[in-house]
């Protein structure tokens, strides 16, 4: 899935004096509060981190609190989904008019009936309602389907993805991925009788 | 067959949303004639405002309009993608600021669908939607009756719904939820606040959201709780005060005073029910932990709090054994970690001896064994203390120290029972006589009590010299109040709240019964104060300003006889 990323950062944090006693314990909530929240200086929202301490030599600010800095080797998950990406996620709901997905368990994803290809048609089957694909019957976006999407925009305040279904490598993941699968002997078929 | 029948409905359906998604798109070039005309539908005969719209003639709107209204909600809500911020603002404000409880049920349902949609489909509408939600809920009739109530039910539903498909709502509802609460400054609107509590608990047990946000709703309401509280003022305050003037103002407070201890006592009452439902529940014990860190935040270091702190006994009524018991060796652990500053040590201490003291739900043998650990905290500190002759030195020491006697003061029949407890309280007897002296510094009442209960047990050997009959007994049972205080004053909530207390009254008759030689003994072997002056005797035995804690304490031990208003002078209207 694209729009995770890993990086390595070197921070130097700031730690209330009330925190002296406990160090690595005031790093944490400082790292904790800046989670699921839009970051620019890294460039996405921080789901998760991993952090070491440098050095354990700190400098006291001067001031009317005296904070010290910390420097702090730390490396961040960051989840930051760019215009025409593709992200995976559970389908939420459908309706007629939108499929809502949510993406990592966290992020709200929206396709609009404008968004969905043409090749897919709601259907409702035993009061469910589906979206399924006209020239392959077995192509189906149910309740629960793993759901693999375009991002159009990405709202950072809410954590709200704008969706699309228009390109065609996008869908129900499982059935994508057999479909690549079965492409694959077929292709070394072909090979073989070229090099023979 | 039946396939068809609903693809023809389908159809007819989906003429109506392509002709208003038309309507929205001219409007949006310029062409807002029809626009126009759907935003007038929106619009409802303005009725007075008030809080009470039942009182109110029912002006009905035609029946073509509400129809009307319906359909075009439920077209809107699927074409929540067609609305734009700009060109529809004018519609999208109404729909936002609409106040459901004028409306129909129908259009009411159709409306909440709608703001469902709107708050999961585009991300910028999302908080404005859990607004109006919240708004709603703040501003609900105070009657109730079936239909409001399912309305009620289907702005909850509402609620979850949208957390449900919108993962982070939750923590973007948590501040508008802070926000909306009423304040308690405002005595006008402050009614709403029973309702509004009741709406938030309702959050609270919710799977989704209150997973997420049900320890801060509950940090929200104890703050609520505690700004109440502090509002009604104790009794002894206006008698201590003989400024005249106060009397005027009295008569122009007094409503206030009785609508703020009704207001909590309402109160009260939803938050036990809620925690009744909590246990049936099975999740009281989280819930406990949530609340016990509201009650350290919060109430712990709070003085003259009368009521707040029985949501905690409350709690523990429900579940001695785990809850009851987690309680009280929390409050021991506060006060014997020495990270804790001195103004937390001394007041979990003081909540511990009045829990302890005051909770029938308690066995006589859990009680023992914190006391046990109690009297040997105090052994020890005796033994390791430095010579500083100085009481304020020794605070916590004296706080520990006045509190086992507290304990005792209600206990010591049962707690005497105990096999073999006896023989654990015997350093309480070095721990009294040693030269620190506590029973000079710990509060004149407790010690009295104390000292003739442990006579007529036959625990020590008492000197006559700390006997004061001339204590009066409502006086003496009003300083045994302690920072649980009893008799319960709110109506609604005595029932709940009563049969779990000990009262004064029972521990007063076991005493009574016994033989108690009071003059006469001479032969002592803890003090010989005989030689001593009884006068300046009773001028060390009074607590000093200097002494703070003392002092704070004595003046939190003094019962309020009856609610009256507050008297400070920001309440002046």
């Amino acid at each position: 899935m694209e729009g995770l990323k890993l990086s390595e950062a070197e921070l130097m944090i700031f730690i209330h004096p009330s925190q002296s006693r406990n160090v690595f314990q005031g790093i944490c909530r400082e790292l904790s509060s800046l989670l699921f929240q839009y970051n620019e200086t890294f460039d996405g929202v921080l789901l998760a981190y991993d952090a070491t301490v440098k050095s354990k030599q700190a400098k006291i600010l001067t001031g009317l609190h005296p904070y010290f800095g910390v420097r702090v080797n730390t490396r961040l998950l960051l989840f930051d989904p760019k215009p025409k990406s593709f992200v995976e996620g559970k389908i939420a709901k459908i309706s007629p008019e939108s499929i809502h997905v949510i993406v990592l368990g966290f992020s709200a994803a929206v396709i609009t009936d404008v968004d969905i290809r043409e090749e897919f048609k709601y259907r409702v089957r035993d009061g469910e309602g589906s979206f399924v694909s006209r020239s392959h019957k077995r192509h189906a976006l149910k309740l629960g389907t793993m759901l693999r999407l375009q991002v159009q925009s990405f709202d950072e305040e809410v954590m709200h993805i704008a969706g699309s279904l228009l390109p065609e490598n996008t869908g129900c993941v499982k059935w994508l991925e057999k479909k690549s699968e079965e492409a694959l002997p077929t292709d070394r078929d072909h090979k073989r009788r070229k090099l023979a | 067959m039946g396939a068809e029948e609903v693809e023809t409905a389908d159809l007819s359906d989906k003429a109506l949303v392509s002709a208003i998604r038309e309507v929205l798109a001219s409007a949006q070039s310029g062409d807002t004639d029809q626009y126009n005309e759907l935003v007038q539908l929106m619009y409802i005969k303005k009725k007075k405002s008030g809080d009470d719209a039942m009182a109110q003639p029912e002006v009905p709107d035609d029946v073509d309009v509400v129809a009307q209204r319906e359909t075009l909600l439920k077209i809107l809500s699927h074409s929540v993608a067609c609305l734009d911020d700009v060109h529809h603002n004018h519609l999208l404000q109404l729909i936002l600021g609409t106040r459901i409880w004028d409306h129909k049920p129908n259009v009411i349902y159709a409306l909440l669908d709608l703001i469902i949609s709107l708050a999961t489909t585009s991300g910028k509408h999302l908080s404005s939607c859990l607004d109006t939600l919240v708004s709603n809920l703040r501003s609900q009739p105070r009657k109730l009756d079936n239909k409001m109530l399912e309305v009620l039910s289907r702005v909850h539903a509402a609620l979850h719904k949208i957390s449900y498909l919108v993962p982070l709502a939750p923590s973007i509802l948590l501040p508008i939820l802070a926000q909306s609460m009423p304040s308690v400054h405002d005595k006008a609107r402050l009614q709403v606040v029973v309702p509004y509590v009741k709406n938030l608990l309702k959050l609270e047990n919710s799977s989704i959201i209150g997973k997420v946000v049900g320890k801060d709703i509950l940090m929200m309401v104890m703050g609520r709780f505690r700004d109440l509280d502090s509002e009604i003022e104790c009794d002894d305050n206006l008698q201590n005060d003989s400024s005249l003037a106060m009397f005027d103002m009295e008569l122009d407070v007094a409503v206030e005073g009785t609508l703020v201890s009704k207001l909590l006592d309402d109160l009260m009452v939803e938050s036990f029910n809620h925690l009744k439902s909590c246990q049936d529940a099975g999740r009281l014990d989280e819930v406990f932990e949530n609340l016990f860190e509201s009650f350290e935040n919060l109430i712990l270091n709070t003085q003259k709090l009368k009521f707040s702190q029985f949501l905690m006994f409350y709690a523990c009524s429900l579940d001695p054994e785990n809850c009851g018991v987690k309680f009280a060796s929390k409050l021991l652990e506060k006060f014997l970690s020495s990270n804790n500053n001195q103004v937390t040590r001394t007041n979990a201490v003081t909540y511990l001896a009045s829990y302890l003291a005051r909770a029938n739900f308690l066995s006589a043998s859990f009680v023992a064994s914190m006391l046990k650990r109690l009297v040997d905290e105090c052994a020890d500190y005796c033994r390791t203390c430095n010579d500083d002759a100085r009481p304020e030195v020794h605070q916590v020491f004296y706080s520990g120290c006045q509190a086992i006697l507290y304990v005792l003061c209600f206990r010591m029949r049962s707690i005497l029972e105990v096999p073999h407890f006896q023989s654990q309280l015997t350093p309480l007897e070095s721990v009294l006589s040693h030269k620190l002296d506590p029973l000079r510094v710990c509060l004149s009442s407790v010690v009295s009590e104390f000292l003739i209960q442990a006579k007529a047990c036959g625990l020590f050997i008492v000197s006559d010299a700390f006997i004061f009959d001339d204590l009066s007994e409502s006086e003496l049972s009003r300083a045994l109040g302690g920072f649980f205080p009893f008799p319960w004053l709110l109506e609604k909530s005595n029932s709940l709240i009563s049969p779990h207390f000990i009262k004064r009254s029972e521990v007063k008759k076991t005493y009574e019964q016994a033989e108690v030689t009071v003059y006469g003994d001479t032969d002592n072997e803890e003090d010989s104060d005989d030689d001593v002056d009884p006068d300046n005797e009773m001028n060390k035995m009074s607590i000093t300003p200097k002494h703070s804690v003392m002092h704070e304490t004595e003046r939190l031990l003094k019962m309020p006889s009856r609610i009256s208003p507050s008297t400070s002078p920001r309440e002046s209207l």
